[in-house]
C-alpha cells in the first residue's frame, strides 16, 4: 500500500521535456540562416515570372536549401504549436489537437519537399 | 440567497490580463507566440506556393495573382514584420538560453532592439522588393 505522494516522490519530471526543448533551439538556430536566405530570395524575385522562378528553384543549391528549410521549419512549427496547445487546451481535445498538428506538419513538410524535388528534377 | 460552502464559483485567475498594465517584456512575449502561430499559417502558404509551382504555370498563375493582389500584399507585409519580430525575438531567447542578459536594463535594451530591428528590416525588405520591380 503506497500513497499517491510516495509513488510520485523521487521520480522527478517525465524526463522527456529536454528533448523537445533542445530540438526547438536546434531547429531555431538552423532557421536563422535558412529563413533569411528565403526572405532575400523572395525579395530578389519580386516581379519575376514563372519561368525565372522555376529556373531558380531548379538549381541544386536552391533545392537543397529549400528542403532543409522545409524540414527545419515544420519541425519547429510542430514543437511550437504543441507548446501553445498544451498551455491553453486542457480537455481531451488536447491530445487530438497535438496529434493533428504533428500529422499536419509532417504532411505539409513532405508535400513541400516532393514539390521542390519535382521542380528540381523536371526536364 | 446565501451560497452554500460547497458551491464552486469561478474565481479570477492570475495574472488577470484585463487589469494588468502592459509592459514591453510581456507584450513581446505574447507577440512572439502570436507571430509564431501566424507564421505557421505562412509556412502552409509556402507549401501551397511550391506545390502550385510544381503543378505548372496554369496552377501557379492564380496563386501568384492572389499574392500580388492588394489583400495579398497587406498579408505579405504583415508576414514580413511577423517574421522579423519572431526571428529577432527568437535570437533574444537563444541569448537568454546561454544565461546572459537577464538584468532588467539588458532586458529592456534587447527588447527595444528587437522592435527597432524588426521595423528596420521590414522596411528594408519592402524597399528592396520595390527596387526589384514589385
Amino acid at each position: 500500500m503506497r500513497t499517491p505522494l510516495a509513488r510520485a516522490i523521487g521520480l522527478g519530471s517525465a524526463k522527456e521535456g529536454v528533448g523537445a526543448w533542445w530540438a526547438e533551439r536546434v531547429s531555431a538556430v538552423a532557421l536563422v540562416p535558412l529563413t533569411l536566405w528565403l526572405a532575400a530570395s523572395i525579395v530578389a524575385h519580386t516581379g519575376s515570372d514563372y519561368a525565372t522562378f522555376i529556373v531558380w528553384l531548379r538549381t541544386p543549391l536552391t533545392a537543397i536549401l529549400m528542403i532543409l528549410l522545409l524540414i527545419a521549419l515544420f519541425h519547429h512549427t510542430a514543437l511550437g504549436l504543441q507548446v501553445v496547445i498544451e498551455d491553453y487546451v486542457h480537455s481531451g481535445a488536447k491530445f487530438a489537437a497535438v496529434i493533428a498538428v504533428r500529422l499536419g506538419c509532417c504532411a505539409f513538410a513532405i508535400a513541400g519537399v516532393v514539390a521542390t524535388l519535382r521542380i528540381a528534377f523536371s526536364g | 440567497m446565501i451560497p452554500s460552502p460547497t458551491t464552486t464559483r469561478s474565481r479570477p485567475l492570475s495574472p488577470n490580463v484585463q487589469i494588468y498594465r502592459p509592459q514591453l517584456t510581456s507584450v513581446l512575449s505574447i507577440l512572439n507566440r502570436i507571430t509564431g502561430i501566424f507564421l505557421s499559417a505562412c509556412a502552409v502558404v509556402l507549401v501551397v506556393w511550391l506545390v502550385a509551382a510544381a503543378c505548372g504555370p496554369q496552377a501557379y498563375a492564380p496563386v501568384q495573382a492572389a499574392i500580388a493582389s492588394w489583400i495579398g500584399r497587406i498579408v505579405l507585409f504583415g508576414a514580413t514584420f511577423a517574421f522579423f519580430l519572431h526571428l529577432c525575438g527568437g535570437i533574444r531567447h537563444l541569448v537568454w538560453d546561454t544565461v546572459h542578459g537577464f538584468e532588467l536594463r539588458s532586458i529592456y535594451i534587447s527588447g527595444w532592439s528587437v522592435v527597432g530591428a524588426s521595423v528596420v528590416l521590414t522596411v528594408a525588405a519592402w524597399v528592396a522588393g520595390a527596387l526589384m520591380g514589385g
